[in-house]
């Protein structure tokens, strides 16, 4: 049974991410390969607040939020300029620059060692310590972030971050100064892809720059791809069949030494086979 | 709406070569001219899609200035259609209108949902003749349709100044008839239209005034029995 918890909390976490990047990818067209530097930056800042600090869960994760917002906020100003393919490769330095400072701000991350010994949530004073109870805590987490993204899906902000996606110059022609509109998405993705990394920290109990590398905002991408883009719950589906499919790899009888590295050749074969016959993924509304 | 000697440069060509004009309100403009004259380039610089190189542009009583800024397109009243649709394709035609009429604002365009803007809008596509199609993408209308889809965002914009670049062509002549009634529509209300058309018998049966672009310059000017008569125009444009 706590295997089957176990997964369903690895689950919540990536359906947080999805669904924070599916916001700007999805909605907006701009495909991010920051998430997993925003998260690392959420999962580090909840990680020192709590060893270091002492401070309460919540108020850790929504400071963490807002530094991840503040640091977003920057980034976009310096990237007003950059669209499409510019764009993703100028979000890949962030993701190198932020795994350069975890590995060598030492004083601070305690570089390659990570943080270890970080404590799970506490709520008025009742520790999470069980994995049931951290579910609930993640799921009740996915489903605020869940009703945020509908809301903005549903909104005239996610219609004008869709006009934005179809056609950029167009839709400034009728009056939108659409790099403010880029700019909030960006913003509030980034503080979703942080407070996933708080979860991800208190839950693991345990981080290291290993975790927050290119590779998993591929994972992401793949997943939000796969459940279909412009969808918040195509973004869940996603997360679902890739968090759950390399366990099922394990009753194939895989040796363990190449499983590991065999779920990225199947990342990178689902991601070749849905560009070339479903870009729009399962549950998808928009096509690539 | 004015311009005073603008000029706009492509890879060292001139596009638009010291154009200067007046554009009255109440009142149809027709912009003809061969391909390449400049005609779609002016409608850019004028709506900001694209920069000038030279000259100024007066809005209503503002100062010139250099370059339109699109995104002040809904505060100065300028509304404009492409001549290849340039719609949101992978939107429903509903939101291709109320993207639109969407106040300019995030926050309040945040706790902003459909149902406000829903009957400014059921008025534009019934007006078009789209109201049927509000839940299709606008990818999968038919060429026509998406030309009216087109001209009825524009007008969601409910400006003082549009431009249409091409609206006629490839439409059925129960849309051209639709097309014809709203620019009259606009002229009534007293707002300035510019039209850019091939189609000369809707020109002369709706333009108060012609202006004929020939290489990015003003060939020449003036009512349309008057202009369209013209040998120059006539060889230039007709090419006879």
């Amino acid at each position: 049974m706590d295997y089957f918890i176990h997964l369903a909390i690895l689950v919540s976490i990536y359906s947080i991410l999805s669904l924070s990047l599916n916001a700007l990818a999805g909605y907006t067209g701009l495909i991010s390969i920051a998430t997993s530097a925003f998260m690392g930056i959420g999962a580090y800042s909840v990680a020192i607040m709590l060893t270091k600090f002492d401070l309460n869960f919540f108020l850790a994760l929504s400071l963490a939020m807002i530094i991840v917002g503040i640091i977003a906020f920057l980034v976009d100003l310096a990237f007003s300029r950059l669209r499409g393919d510019y764009f993703t490769l100028g979000s890949m330095g962030i993701v190198v620059i932020t795994s350069g400072i975890f590995i060598n701000w030492q004083s601070v991350t305690n570089g390659p060692a990570g943080i270890a010994n970080i404590p799970r949530p506490n709520l008025f004073g009742f520790e999470l310590s069980e994995n049931w109870q951290f579910l609930c805590l993640s799921i009740f987490l996915l489903i605020l972030t869940y009703l945020v993204c509908e809301w903005i899906s549903n909104s005239s902000f996610g219609r004008v971050l869709r006009a934005i996606r179809e056609d950029e110059k167009a839709i400034e022609v009728f009056g939108y100064k659409t790099s403010k509109y880029k700019l909030a998405i960006f913003t509030i993705s980034s503080a979703l892809a942080a407070m996933a990394g708080g979860l991800f920290a208190t839950y693991a109990m345990y981080i290291s720059p290993d975790s927050f590398i290119v590779s998993e905002s591929i994972l992401v991408i793949t997943m939000i791809i796969l459940g279909g883009l412009a969808n918040n719950r195509g973004a869940i589906l996603g997360s679902i069949l890739l968090v759950t499919l390399p366990e099922l790899l394990r009753f194939v009888g895989l040796p363990s030494s190449i499983a590991a590295d065999f779920n990225h050749v199947i990342y990178g074969l689902i991601l070749i086979l849905l560009m070339m016959y479903r870009p729009q993924g399962f549950l998808g509304e928009y096509r690539i | 709406m004015r311009v005073k000697s603008l000029v706009k440069y492509f890879d060292g060509v001139k596009a638009i070569d010291k154009i200067s004009i007046q554009f009255e309100s109440g009142k149809i403009t027709g912009l003809i001219g061969p391909n390449g004259s400049g005609k779609s380039t002016l409608v850019d610089l004028l709506t900001g899609f694209l920069p000038a190189d030279k000259g100024l542009i007066f809005i209503g009583k503002h100062v010139g200035i250099k370059k339109v800024q699109p995104s002040k397109n809904y505060t100065s009243g300028i509304s404009r259609t492409f001549q290849d649709a340039r719609l949101f394709e992978q939107m429903s035609v509903l939101d291709n209108i109320l993207v639109v009429l969407t106040k300019r604002s995030i926050l309040s365009s945040i706790f902003v949902q459909h149902p406000k803007y829903l009957e400014q809008s059921k008025e534009v596509l019934k007006r078009t003749g789209l109201w049927d199609k509000r839940n299709e993408l606008a990818i999968n209308l038919s060429y026509g349709q998406r030309k009216l889809l087109g001209i009825g965002r524009a007008l969601a914009m409910n400006a003082e100044i549009y431009f249409f670049d091409e609206p006629l062509s490839g439409l059925f002549p129960e849309m051209v008839i639709t097309v014809k009634n709203i620019l009259l529509e606009l002229r009534g209300k007293g707002k300035t239209v510019i039209l850019i058309e091939h189609n000369m018998n809707f020109i002369r049966e709706l333009a108060d005034t012609i202006v004929v672009l020939e290489s990015g310059r003003i060939l020449t000017k003036g009512e349309p029995s008057e202009v369209l008569a013209k040998k120059e125009v006539i060889d230039v444009y007709l090419g006879t």
